[in-house]
């Protein structure tokens, strides 16, 4: 079962096995790597980056206090409530079109189908590619003036445009860039589906009911667990998005700061401006959303997944 | 039965054609690589009049050290962080699945916390830590976090697999006195070989590809990685040649095409089990 699944049932308090004999030597030691880890990589530089955020450096000068004022000037800062906006637009629009690709080739490739194999690597290579620079560098030529895009369109006797050079597409350019990865999240619902049992659907047949009366009562409810992981996990890696906004516009997140991802804004913030209490606060701020974003997810999860355990 | 035959051929029609369209900018690319520089913007077809490999040449020694620095620098920086992972997160992951101890719960669910813990938010007081450590412009703050299990992907992969073991095994050296170190070392770990090879291939992958925290602690070109270079490369030629940037693009997406070949088996029951990124 999946990471979020345990979360769930951990929640639920009905996971976990306790009593036995206690090794707490031994687990001290194996847990040590990890344990320094959380100390000075996870845990502690989270309370850090929230004291940071309080303060103002620029990491020559020692930190000094400045209560809420980078809160404040998050108020009234116009390149963030853009960051915001296109960040919201990229995870709103790119993560559902990427999971109903990903479930609708998961459904046809499912149960028997010759080929699978290849099929599967094909949709999955996309997704292994995706995150690197060369993908971008790639995009960034094929969703220009005289890209392939382009060229290709021309064979139709379209004209087309700089999409990346537009305002208005270059985000799509990216939306596009993140559905092409539907690969990684179709390979689990392939895993989804393989785990239900035939006997439902024979069962169900047996009894006259049709494909999509099988689909809507048998998979839908059956698999929304697996959906639910998906979207979860695809909204968190969706907010996180940076490399492809950075080198398709040249780390600026223009024209017009139209790729002006929300990890981009901060990166310029804390790294190219060393305004690191500023770009702490704005860390807390994207924490706080993801958190947010999965929150509601959970709580929404009530109505519509349907769980067997 | 002809119509289902038909409809059969269709699909498979569909399906091919799909795979050929989302795959066909990358294969345009490898093509376009091996074109004189004025054809990338004229041709959008794959067939190759003749096979130019100058743009290799010209894109292998454009940056200030040759290309092959770079690879050198990402191969060194991912066998640090595959042996950091291996080691680390298979401790970890005993200790979560095998052993007692107060506070378990606890822990493991801040383990699987930090598994949906985005990067940026602990990058500023990490870089701070690192730069007054003087360690900006090493692999070390790269690295050390791989020896220190911060990678929970892989300490949930090797939790769920160590739990489809056996127990019995572990009982059975346990009466024959073996301590858990030992019981670590010789049964458990040479059992786990299909989540370590996982491991393996996914720490080489996302390492390979990682961009953002390889930009912010590597500054100086000397030390930079392929993806940091490629990007360098990017800014420098932004209006001439874009045939050799594609053929070090070409270059760096090779490795990870080759680790996919050879590791599709564990990428994908790695995805499966755990729901990878």
């Amino acid at each position: 079962m999946s990471a979020l699944g345990e979360l769930q049932r951990m929640r639920r308090g009905s996971g976990g096995t306790l009593g036995g004999k206690r090794d707490n030597k031994a687990a001290f030691v194996f847990l040590l790597p990890w344990f320094a880890g959380l100390l000075f990589i996870t845990a502690g530089p989270i309370v850090a980056s929230f004291l940071l955020g309080f303060t103002d450096y620029n990491l020559i000068q020692p930190p000094t206090l400045n209560g809420l004022d980078n809160f404040v000037r998050m108020l009234g800062d116009a390149r963030l409530h853009n960051a915001l906006g296109v960040t919201l637009i990229y995870v709103v629009v790119s993560v559902p079109l990427q999971l109903a690709a990903a479930l609708a080739l998961a459904l046809l490739l499912d149960r028997g189908l010759r080929g699978l194999a290849f099929y599967r690597s094909a949709f999955y290579l996309p997704s292994l590619l995706g995150s690197s620079v060369a993908i971008a560098v790639l995009w960034r030529q094929i969703f220009g003036a005289d890209g392939l895009v382009n060229q290709v369109l021309a064979m139709f006797g379209i004209e087309g445009k700089g999409w990346i050079s537009d305002p208005s597409t270059a985000l799509g350019t990216l939306i596009v860039l993140n559905v092409w990865t539907f690969g990684a999240p179709m390979v689990i619902f392939l895993a989804g589906l393989r785990q239900i049992p035939v006997m439902y659907y024979e069962a169900a047949s047996t009894d006259g009911a049709g494909k999509w009366t099988q689909f809507r009562k048998i998979t839908i409810p059956l698999l929304s667990p697996i959906v639910f992981f998906n979207l979860v996990l695809q909204i968190i890696h969706a907010f996180q998005a940076f490399t492809q906004a950075f080198v398709v516009s040249g780390g600026s997140g223009g024209p017009s700061d139209s790729t002006l991802f929300y990890t981009l804004y901060l990166y310029q913030r804390g790294f190219a401006n060393f305004d690191m209490g500023y770009a702490s606060a704005l860390a807390w701020l994207l924490l706080v959303i993801i958190a947010a974003f999965t929150a509601i997810n959970f709580w929404a999860a009530k109505f519509w997944v349907v769980y067997d355990d | 039965m002809m119509t289902d035959l038909a409809r059969k051929a269709l699909k498979h029609a569909g399906l091919v054609l799909l795979a050929l369209v989302m795959l066909y900018p990358v294969l345009w690319m490898v093509v376009s690589s091996l074109r004189p520089d004025n054809e990338i913007f004229r041709r959008p077809g794959l067939i190759l009049d003749s096979l130019q490999t100058h743009n290799y040449g010209e894109g292998w020694t454009a940056l200030a050290s040759p290309f092959g620095h770079y690879l050198a620098n990402s191969a060194i920086l991912v066998l640090a962080c595959i042996i950091g992972n291996l080691v680390s997160c298979s401790m970890a992951a005993y200790a979560f699945a095998r052993l007692e101890f107060t506070g378990k719960r606890l822990w493991f669910a801040i383990m699987l916390g930090t598994l949906m813990l985005p990067i940026h938010v602990i990058i500023v007081p990490q870089y701070i830590l690192f730069s007054q450590l003087d360690w900006v412009n090493t692999f070390l703050p790269l690295v050390v976090p791989k020896f220190l299990a911060t990678d929970a992907f892989f300490v949930f992969l090797m939790v769920q697999f160590i739990r489809g073991l056996p127990r019995e095994l572990d009982e059975a050296a346990r009466i024959d006195g073996a301590g858990h170190p030992r019981i670590f070392l010789r049964i458990i770990l040479p059992l786990m070989l299909p989540a370590l090879a996982t491991t393996v291939i996914f720490t080489f992958i996302w390492t390979w590809n990682d961009f953002f925290s390889q930009l912010i602690y590597l500054t100086d070109p000397e030390m930079y990685t392929v993806p940091v270079a490629l990007r360098s490369f990017v800014d420098a030629t932004v209006s001439t040649s874009w045939g050799s940037m594609f053929a070090m693009s070409v270059v760096s997406l090779a490795p990870v095409f080759l680790a996919f070949l050879v590791g599709q088996r564990y990428l994908i029951r790695g995805i499966a089990t755990t729901g990878g990124k």
